[in-house]
């Protein structure tokens, strides 16, 4: 595809491919992880590499291959799948501002490319959308840059994981290193009070939350969090605007 | 180990996947329309992205078997610990999160393989 070859001459490129390979093993350790439970569910490794090449969502796979095993109706298995989606359409409004200038079938491929560690590497590195053209070309350059890194870590992860899933016991835990990728990143992240109460009451509303179908109890606790961080955004405003004035 | 092809069947049904991915991860981004975010939501969505993180991680960590853990004898609690406070102690450092991921499998493999938390 055009878009990925001719932004990869963009300084900016690296820098994403760069900022991308230190959550790599993560991303790795998920990838394989997911494999493993692929296969070892009775998908069978033709289908589970078909599904990996194709599906390129974790969560998504992870929680239709039940059904596709129970040879569930196929509404039902598009509707689950969508459902573990919601987040990235959340994602998709953040990222609009971003992709705009470019053709359909670019933003198209750009956005299936986009996951949750590249959506938030880039706008935390990029948190507004340039106004000119170069900037937003390099600010998408930054984006396939960790796409590109994710997409290889997680298919080196995946392939493994299928080829090698006899020897890899789904006890010893190995995708947590996936889940420490994400809390690191995290930490990075929350660099003031409202961040922070962002994320405990994002935590304690998908704990909550986990009993709904689906993990829908994702998209409510990010829902949750927004609401509550603008709110309490609204009760800061006024003291700081009295600093101010008595100054 | 070798098994069968998927059936024509299940080829549809990965390929309606595949669409899937993308049409969610593009949803706001199809319509040529102009439109822009609403100031509040512009707002609220720096967050997201943090919320976001919260809320899948949250889970993995305090729930077993769809139920809230009982015990902090669970090794998952202890290298999350470990790489929460390895990134705040270098977060100045290249590769903070690098080192989180390290450490924290660093904690997490001894305690849940040989002690079973």
């Amino acid at each position: 595809m055009k878009i990925g070859l001719h932004l990869r001459h963009n300084p900016h490129f690296k820098k994403g491919a760069k900022d991308m390979m230190s959550l790599a093993p993560g991303i790795f350790a998920w990838g394989l992880m997911t494999a493993v439970a692929m296969v070892n569910s009775g998908l069978g490794i033709w289908t589970s590499s078909l599904m990996t090449l194709t599906v390129f969502a974790g969560s998504a796979q992870l929680a239709t291959t039940p059904l596709i095993m129970a040879h569930a109706p196929m509404w039902v298995v598009l509707a689950t799948a969508t459902c573990v989606n919601l987040r990235f359409v959340v994602f998709s409004i953040h990222l609009r501002p971003y992709m705009m200038h470019l053709s359909l079938k670019d933003r198209l491929f750009t956005g299936y490319l986009t996951g949750d560690l590249s959506y938030v590497l880039t706008v935390s590195k990029f948190p507004q959308a340039s106004e000119t053209l170069e900037g937003k070309n390099e600010q998408l350059a930054y984006l396939m840059g960790t796409n590109w890194i994710n997409w290889l870590s997680w298919m080196s992860g995946s392939f493994i994981g299928i080829g090698l899933t006899a020897y890899i016991p789904i006890e010893w835990g190995l995708g947590f290193a996936g889940v420490l990728a994400l809390v690191g990143m995290t930490c990075i992240l929350v660099n003031n009070w409202l961040k922070l109460l962002g994320a405990l009451v994002s935590s304690i509303a998908a704990i909550a939350a986990y009993a709904l179908p689906l993990k829908l109890n994702i998209v409510v606790a990010i829902a949750c969090a927004v609401m509550l961080c603008l709110l309490a955004e609204s009760f800061k405003k006024p003291v700081i605007i009295d600093k101010t004035l008595h100054h | 180990m070798f098994d069968q092809f998927p059936s024509l069947e299940i080829i549809l049904t990965l390929l309606a996947l595949m669409l899937i991915s993308i049409l969610s991860r593009s949803m706001f981004f199809i319509s040529n329309k102009q439109w822009s975010v609403p100031k509040w939501l512009e707002r609220g969505l720096q967050y997201a992205p943090l919320a976001a993180l919260c809320a899948v991680i949250a889970p993995q960590i305090f729930i077993t078997q769809n139920q809230l853990i009982s015990t902090w004898q669970d090794a998952r609690i202890f290298a999350a610990l470990a790489a929460i406070i390895f990134v705040y102690l270098r977060r100045k450092s290249g590769q903070p999160v690098l080192g989180a991921i390290v450490v924290g499998m660093a904690v997490y493999l001894p305690l849940h393989l040989a002690l079973g938390w």
